[in-house]
């Protein structure tokens, strides 16, 4: 309500109405801005995004704060919010920073401190690059040789399969791809519009993703009982309901999942295959995390390969697109945004859509295509830099694989938590008990209970997780999701903190 | 649909042009359409030994410095490589400025990697320096670093704040005024978004000066169907290279606040100045010089990229945006949209660092640096000239002064029976023209078709890029192209 009772009447005005115009204190008018909260696009305010959430921003605030000077229970904070290796203090494959470094200034070529092998993959992808420089654009698929290298590995990876380098799109990491993909996907309205399952839990770039596009989220919900294994009986339930008010087309599954890091069995993956190609779904495979797999019995089967023999009554018809990144595995390399995605039994005049919709951004950062390069194109056997590189590999695989197993255990000790191994990815995703004092206090806060229960453990301990409403989860369950990337002491300090905050936690709210 | 055999029909796919997304299959960007899709085609069967009438494509469709031969500033490239192998920080070969840089930079970063992920408003201290690097440029009118967002390239700036600005439906629907001619960018993001297009036409007439009394007539035809909230312009104009006078800009400024319009600033080429007369003038630096009236009420998102300038470094994405006067609200929607796609990349941010934090004068890089710049800087200076000269000599070719930015937008008189093979093969007339040049002379570029032009005129667009022997070779090829193109179709 206006509190003016002296409106000036512009066309402004008359042509929106008066919408609460107030007077500042010395009697002017106050102009209503053009992009307000109103007049916005109402699908990126239902947008969100908790991995960098409000915990997060909390978080942040709570650093300044010790920055500042001020008291608190904890030293530092620990950011186990978010799958970034290099901040929790994983090192860089060194092969893979001497190639890029010599791309980046070819002068170094000329010194004697590389060894030949990384120069020689320099000076190649160099020539592939417009005027020899990585500064230039590549195409908007991406540079072609890479895109070639690529298609060898996935061969090699998936025991011989063919693979098509004008089927692979480089992408800015895997989020850029996976956005164009589902972009591509949505159209519609009401009960025509573009319905696209994803599971519960499920890392929110989709359910983002699906806000701001407008489309329709479809949950089905991973079996917690069972490991987060995916039933292929939930999977039809979800569609059956969804049915009733939009057109499914789509089935997204993370494999290794996030947050949840289960790794699925070949049999699985052949039911969600089976599936897809029964109720006419376009298939979307995240293996982001495919070289994260740890338990003993667990393999990762890539999308294409089990796919491809399953026999050509498959193979020629299920739609898929497969998504991988230099984000995770061992790499860890986030801040380089290098990514690919490639489409199997794409419509070829969609094909020439998708190639015309990447082309507006011009293309993905050439540093990342360039370090995509080397990841499909590590050092041979042969090569001066095979010993040093399979260690550093080996080293941070290993590493990251005690650390899931640790984290298990030891949340496993806690009673109230309840943790599922962590067969692959970078995550933990225990279930918590909550007591209903606990329960009641965080609805009358207006926050989520694991929300709540986040908040206090980041106030009183620094710790820093995100709570499991963020992910999705089963009603009446709580979870949060926590990285296992700090270096194990820090973890060991990190769990034992966990540890000690939730009995606290419990005591208190009993 | 029978497969071959006969056997059972074809199952129909999930994906098909009938039921993708509506919006993208609109989506038009001629910078790397049809034609260029051509030129491909024709390098490919120039290597396999297909005979032609040239011995090579030149590629003067897109303002890719690099590939056109423009070398990169030699201290940017060395501290990219000082932070992306740190142990480069003990070779003596590089200067102490660069390792500082490096140091710094990699200070900032998570784990002192440029691996990591950064904040999605980009690295702390490399906004607070874009801050800096405006604040210097602006004459010493301050910039919040956190107005500041570091993005992939600005295009990723330029769609998100489309974004966030595209709501409503049928007559409400949000409509965005651009320049015809424009870069194609905005007419993509445009059309994939689902806003309104509003067209204002630049005076041909006068070196594609902006007219006030254009932007009233646009915007009053515009509010019979849609609800314009934005008003974006290019300076310096690309395709057409023209430098606003500091008045033009205080008009439109001034337009924006009468009729309650959102200002995008588009200044990826704000050092790509050539002509004598002419300035850049920051759309922020204006409006703050313009006084509170203005200044604490226009609504305004500025752009920069690491592409363009005497960087020309498109590969690594580097790109920024500062926001003026955004509703603190909606300011948290844009972080929180952004957050979903992590950040931009951090070897982009790492040399917009750079770029805003060059070496200074007493600093060891500093000599060198300065000759590469202005090297840079007065090749394409003396291109500009050089286009501009050659091709006024072409009859039936009228090319307006390059007064800044990286190419030419001449017009092209085409005869009669040029413009009606080209309507019967369904072709745009400039399409035909520019198809035609490039089979027979292996020189790419695109159709003014593609940016837009008042009807009834044609034009191309060619960069000023290739090096100046590459570049003269190329003109008078044109001129002979044209000459022998109008008198075939005469």
């Amino acid at each position: 309500m206006t509190k003016s009772n002296q409106i000036r009447f512009t066309p402004e005005i008359l042509r929106k109405g008066i919408h609460g115009d107030t007077m500042t204190e010395n009697g002017c008018e106050y102009r209503e801005r053009v992009l307000t909260m109103d007049t916005m696009n109402p699908n990126v305010k239902r947008v969100e995004y908790a991995v960098r959430g409000p915990i997060v921003q909390r978080a942040v605030q709570i650093e300044r704060e010790l920055k500042m000077g001020i008291k608190k229970p904890f030293t530092e904070v620990i950011r186990a919010n978010i799958g970034d290796c290099h901040a929790m203090g994983q090192k860089p494959i060194t092969f893979f920073r001497q190639v890029l470094a010599l791309c980046s200034y070819p002068d170094l070529l000329e010194d004697g401190k590389f060894p030949e092998d990384a120069k020689s993959r320099a000076r190649r992808i160099l020539q592939a690059c417009g005027g020899g420089s990585l500064g230039a654009y590549s195409t908007s698929q991406g540079i072609e040789m890479i895109r070639q290298d690529i298609a060898r590995y996935i061969e090699r990876r998936d025991g011989g399969i063919t693979c098509d380098p004008d089927n692979i799109y480089l992408s800015t990491g895997a989020s850029d791809a996976i956005v164009t993909m589902l972009k591509l996907l949505v159209s519609g309205e009401g009960m025509s519009r573009t319905g696209v399952m994803i599971s519960i839990p499920q890392y929110p770039l989709y359910s983002a993703t699906l806000a701001e596009l407008g489309a329709v989220q479809i949950s089905y919900y991973l079996d917690e009982d069972n490991c987060w294994s995916l039933d292929i009986s939930e999977l039809r339930r979800a569609l059956q309901e969804a049915k009733k008010h939009c057109s499914p087309r789509a089935l997204c599954i993370i494999n290794p999942g996030n947050p949840t890091g289960q790794v699925q069995s070949r049999q699985c993956i052949e039911g969600v295959i089976r599936f897809a190609a029964a109720e006419k779904l376009f298939l979307m495979a995240d293996e982001v995390y495919q070289d994260n797999v740890y338990a003993d019995g667990c393999k990762f089967h890539s999308f294409k390969k089990v796919l491809f023999e399953m026999g050509l009554e498959y193979s020629e018809k299920v739609e898929l697109a497969s998504f991988h990144s230099t984000s995770k595995c061992y790499m860890g390399e986030c801040g380089f945004r290098g990514g690919y995605m490639e489409v199997v039994n794409l419509d070829p005049e969609v094909k020439v859509q998708l190639t015309k919709l990447v082309s507006v951004r011009l293309c993905p950062p050439v540093p990342g295509q360039a370090l995509l390069d080397v990841v499909v194109n590590p050092p041979q056997p042969d090569e001066p830099s095979y010993d040093t590189f399979i260690k550093e590999r080996t080293d941070t695989l290993a590493t990251l694989a005690e650390k899931a197993n640790m984290t298990q255990e030891i949340l496993n000790q806690v009673p109230g938590i309840k943790c599922n191994p962590v067969q692959g990815a970078m995550y933990t995703f225990p279930r918590i008990h909550l007591p209903p004092k606990a329960i009641l206090e965080a609805k009358e806060k207006e926050q989520t209970p694991d929300m709540f229960y986040c908040m206090k453990l980041l106030e009183e301990t620094g710790i820093c997780l995100v709570p499991g409403s963020g992910f999705g989860q089963r009603d009446g369950t709580y979870h949060f999701r926590m990285t296992i990337l700090p270096p194990k002491e820090k973890l060991k300090i990190v769990l034992a903190k966990i540890k000690e905050f939730h009995q606290h936690f419990m005591a208190q709210y009993s | 649909m029978m497969s071959e055999n006969g056997a059972l029909p074809l199952r129909g796919k999930v994906l098909t042009v009938d039921t993708m997304n509506a919006n993208v299959k609109k989506v038009d960007y001629a910078v790397r359409g049809p034609i260029v899709q051509r030129a491909v085609q024709i390098e490919k069967e120039l290597k396999e030994g297909v005979k032609k009438p040239f011995e090579e494509v030149i590629k003067a469709n897109i303002g890719d410095a690099h590939a056109m031969g423009q070398r990169p500033i030699t201290f940017f490239r060395q501290v990219m490589a000082l932070c992306t192998y740190p142990q480069l920080l003990d070779d003596n070969k590089f200067p102490e400025d660069a390792k500082n840089r490096a140091r710094r930079i990699l200070q900032s970063c998570g784990g002192n990697s440029i691996g990591a992920y950064t904040t999605s408003q980009g690295i702390d201290c490399v906004r607070h320096d874009v801050a800096n690097y405006i604040q210097r440029r602006d004459g010493g009118i301050p910039s919040d670093p956190d107005n500041i967002y570091l993005t992939t390239g600005a295009s990723d700036g330029i769609v998100t704040i489309l974004k966030l600005l595209t709501a409503g439906e049928g007559r409400t629907r949000t409509g965005v005024m651009i320049s015809i001619p424009q870069y194609p960018l905005y007419s993509a993001s445009i059309a994939e978004l689902g806003a309104v297009q509003i067209n204002y036409y630049l005076n041909e007439e006068k070196c594609w000066s902006l007219d006030i009394s254009e932007l009233q007539r646009s915007l009053q035809a515009a509010r019979e169907h849609c609800d314009p909230r934005v008003l974006c312009i290019i300076n310096p104009g690309n395709p057409t290279g023209q430098v606003q006078s500091r008045q033009c800009i205080e008009d439109v400024i001034r337009f924006a606040v009468k009729e309650n319009l959102f200002l995008m600033a588009d200044e990826v080429y704000q050092d790509n100045v050539y002509a004598e007369g002419c300035e850049f003038h920051s759309f922020k630096k204006v409006l703050f010089e313009m006084g509170p009236e203005y200044s604490s009420k226009v609504e305004l998102a500025s752009f920069h990229s690491t592409s363009k300038c005497y960087m020309g470094e498109c590969g690594f994405r580097g790109g920024y945006m500062e926001v003026i006067n955004m509703d603190p609200e909606v300011k948290a929607q844009l972080t929180k949209l952004v957050s979903v796609r992590l950040c931009p990349p951090a070897p982009g941010q790492a040399l917009m660092d750079l770029v805003v934090n060059s070496p200074q004068p007493g600093e060891p890089s500093y000599q060198t640096f300065i000759k590469e710049r202005t090297d840079v800087l007065s090749a394409l200076a003396e291109k500009a000239k050089l286009t501009e000269e050659i091709l006024n000599t072409v009859p039936g070719i009228s090319c307006n002064p390059v007064q800044g930015a990286m190419y030419s937008f001449p017009r092209i008189t085409l005869p009669e029976r040029a413009i009606n093979e080209a309507k019967a093969k369904g072709q745009a007339p400039d399409m035909f023209y520019c198809m035609k040049l490039l089979e027979e002379t292996g020189i790419c570029l695109v159709p003014g078709s593609g940016f837009g032009q008042r009807e009834g005129t044609y034009h191309f667009r060619m960069t000023i890029l290739p090096p100046t022997d590459k570049l003269k070779i190329m003109l008078n090829k044109l001129k002979e192209f044209h000459q022998k193109f109008t008198q075939q179709y005469s």
